[in-house]
């Protein structure tokens, strides 16, 4: 059990690395809280997997520490550091029956016979391993190996956390649900720290009560499900999460104005005020706008503020349609419910303030509060 | 109803490896088998059936020399194998130490075998050898020309020296092999170094060690170069192995009856322990 921070954290697989791009972790500083289930997500090569070795201690940081309750555990082994690992591919070790396999870490750390065995039983009664717990793990299913890889990271109720590295890429979509609600079970039933490595945003969302989205060796944004759909904090977050990802838009600025092909959207006067205090400070003409295709409003006809674009296409998904229009020269998305009846031709759309976003090199700007 | 269209073509395809193992393996063999159930004797051929077979099982001089020829085999694997993973294991994984490691290792693998019971001959040479001369320095008193225990010994050293290397770049190449996810899952799941071995490296090395084992079993049992150059057999008949006694039996005494009887049965003993051997191990693993 322990709290996890990463301070000024960052690992580079070269030598002597120059550019930000050498850095497959950017300078980082994070706080992994006692018993929290988190979901590290984010495309592919974005350093999530980098990120796990190094809390695990497989992998030593080029820079920064890694800390355990305080205690700096740079350059201890995984052994010394007592954390739990799940690979994306299962580990078993072939020549074992499953029992002894579940039951390695333990008997490992000299866990009296009864304890072993009674820790062993309860985690393949959870995983549903009990039928097979006296066959050779080399005669069994991918499935079943990954459960039995996931298992031996489970037994150890005293471990610090326990990492798991896409531990569901080889097992079958329905099998998948169950074991992410199995997860999801062991840890309220056993409060341990758990970080789930992931590319899909639906696992991170149903796994975990916080998501730490990474893009470019950077946490980008760090919060629950709901914030980072509602609040993105940076473009990526917007594109990376949601299906499809959120509208955003190059603009230019002019009088409290967001411009672009002729279209000129009014932002908040909130917004514009801490705009032009970043712009005061750095300069930058990289400003965008963002909107989720769930708060775009389509309309039949005109009405105040709606802008008028030419429908591409109307994608019918069952519970809901996604239309492509075009605005400008710009095709935005929009999500409309299933019983709305998508226009055909021409269509106005609203942008809501509230849902309206305002990013300036890629970071959002918020409204100053009052 | 029959549709498929006989035709029996195909087996000429087959025709030329036909040939090629009549010439290279059959044919020879079947002189063997011939010459094993005549007596010759310049031109003159008598058919004596089994005499040469219950002659050379009971001749007490074979039996000694098959005797020997187990111990020795025996004691080959019993130090080369077990020396060669030690070995392997403490290999460096990468880097010019690496590439120095396996050029040194595949050096006496490419020696001739005789030129390797010269090498031997000479070292361990009381008078003048480095390493006789040098045991006899220090006072332990070394001749392997007159002691049978040292001349085993010598013998027993030069075939470690000459062919532990095989087994050692065996075991490294399959050592290499081994994912290293399983040393990072070894390592998260607390094993320790006799741990990852017993259950991880010891395992993964069975295939290789298989083909070890089949490999140093079947030379060790078939040497003849080396000893035949080191010590000739003595002192006395004490590392006379079978193959020496063969070829002096042939070639030394003309005696191709018994010889060739003595041949196949030589034969047939190589690969039964070495069909005993792979079944055991194959049947093992698929019984759990």
């Amino acid at each position: 059990m322990a709290e996890i921070h990463l301070e000024s954290l960052a690992h580079s697989y070269l030598e002597q690395p120059t550019k930000p791009e050498d850095y497959a972790i950017r300078e980082m500083n994070h706080v992994w809280e006692q018993g929290g289930a988190y979901a590290l997500l984010g495309p592919s090569g974005c350093g999530k997997s980098t990120l796990l070795n190094i809390i695990s201690g497989l992998l030593n940081p080029s820079e920064g520490t890694v800390k355990f309750d305080q205690k700096n555990v740079n350059g201890l082994q995984p052994n010394q550091r007592n954390i739990a690992q799940v690979f994306q591919f299962p580990v078993v070790y072939d020549s074992m029956s499953v029992f002894d396999n579940l039951a390695f870490p333990l008997r490992n750390l000299k866990y009296p016979k009864d304890r072993i065995e009674k820790k062993v039983q309860e985690i393949a009664d959870v995983l549903e391993l009990g039928d097979l717990l006296h066959r050779r793990a080399n005669n069994l299913t991918a499935d079943e190996k990954q459960k039995v890889s996931m298992g031996r990271g489970l037994v150890r109720d005293d471990v610090s956390a326990i990492l798991f590295d896409e531990p569901l890429t080889v097992i079958d979509p329905h099998l998948k649900w169950k074991l992410r609600r199995k997860l999801k079970q062991i840890h309220e039933k056993f409060n341990i720290t758990m970080v789930y490595v992931t590319h899909d945003q639906l696992e991170a969302s149903t796994f975990a009560d916080k998501i730490a989205l990474m893009y470019e060796g950077q946490i980008v944004q760090f919060g629950t499900p709901q914030e980072l759909f509602e609040e993105p904090e940076h473009t990526f977050v917007g594109y990376f999460i949601g299906s499809p990802g959120m509208n955003i838009i190059e603009v230019s600025i002019d009088d409290s104005h967001a411009v672009f092909d002729n279209i000129r959207i009014p932002l908040a006067q909130g917004l514009i005020g801490q705009l032009t205090k970043k712009l005061s400070v750095i300069s930058s003409s990289n400003i965008k706008i963002g909107i989720r295709p769930e708060f775009v409003a389509v309309l039949d006809e005109s009405a105040d503020n709606s802008y008028e674009c030419s429908v591409l296409d109307v994608e019918n998904l069952g519970t809901y349609k996604i239309l492509t229009l075009q605005l400008g020269e710009q095709k935005i998305k929009a999500r409309i419910d299933e019983d709305q009846i998508a226009p055909t031709e021409k269509a106005f759309v609203l942008f809501p303030e509230q849902s309206l976003k305002l990013y300036l090199d890629d970071y959002l700007v918020r409204e100053e509060s009052i | 109803m029959n549709l498929k269209v006989q035709n029996n073509k195909a087996w000429f395809l087959v025709l030329p490896v036909l040939l090629l193992v009549a010439f290279s393996a059959v044919i020879p063999l079947m002189t063997v088998v011939n010459y094993s159930v005549q007596d010759i004797f310049d031109n003159s051929r008598v058919y004596v059936g089994t005499e040469w077979y219950r002659e050379v099982l009971n001749d007490p001089r074979l039996q000694a020399s098959l005797i020997r020829q187990f111990i020795f085999s025996g004691s080959v694997l019993l130090i080369e194998i077990p020396l060669g993973i030690l070995v392997a294991l403490m290999m460096p994984t990468k880097g010019r130490m690496a590439s120095l490691c396996l050029v040194v290792l595949a050096m006496p693998l490419l020696i001739p075998w005789n030129v390797v019971g010269t090498i031997w001959q000479i070292f361990g040479r009381a008078d003048i050898g480095l390493m006789g001369a040098f045991l006899n320095g220090i006072g332990v008193n070394y001749n392997y020309a007159s002691n049978p225990t040292d001349a085993w010994f010598t013998v027993l050293l030069m075939d470690v020296w000459h062919w532990t290397s095989l087994v050692a770049l065996l075991c490294y190449s399959g050592l290499r092999a081994i994912p290293d996810a399983y040393y990072q899952a070894a390592k998260i799941d607390q094993a320790s170094a006799w741990a990852v071995f017993r259950y991880i490296q010891l395992p993964k090395l069975r295939n290789v060690l298989v083909i070890g084992v089949l490999l140093r079993f079947m030379d060790s049992f078939m040497i003849y170069a080396e000893p035949f150059v080191l010590t000739g057999g003595g002192p006395g008949n004490s590392t006379t192995f079978l193959s020496q006694t063969l070829t002096k039996m042939a070639i030394g005494q003309f005696d191709l009856g018994p010889a060739a009887a003595f041949s196949l049965v030589y034969f047939l003993i190589v690969l039964l322990v070495s069909w005993l051997f792979f079944t055991t191990i194959t049947h093992l693993d698929n019984k759990k």
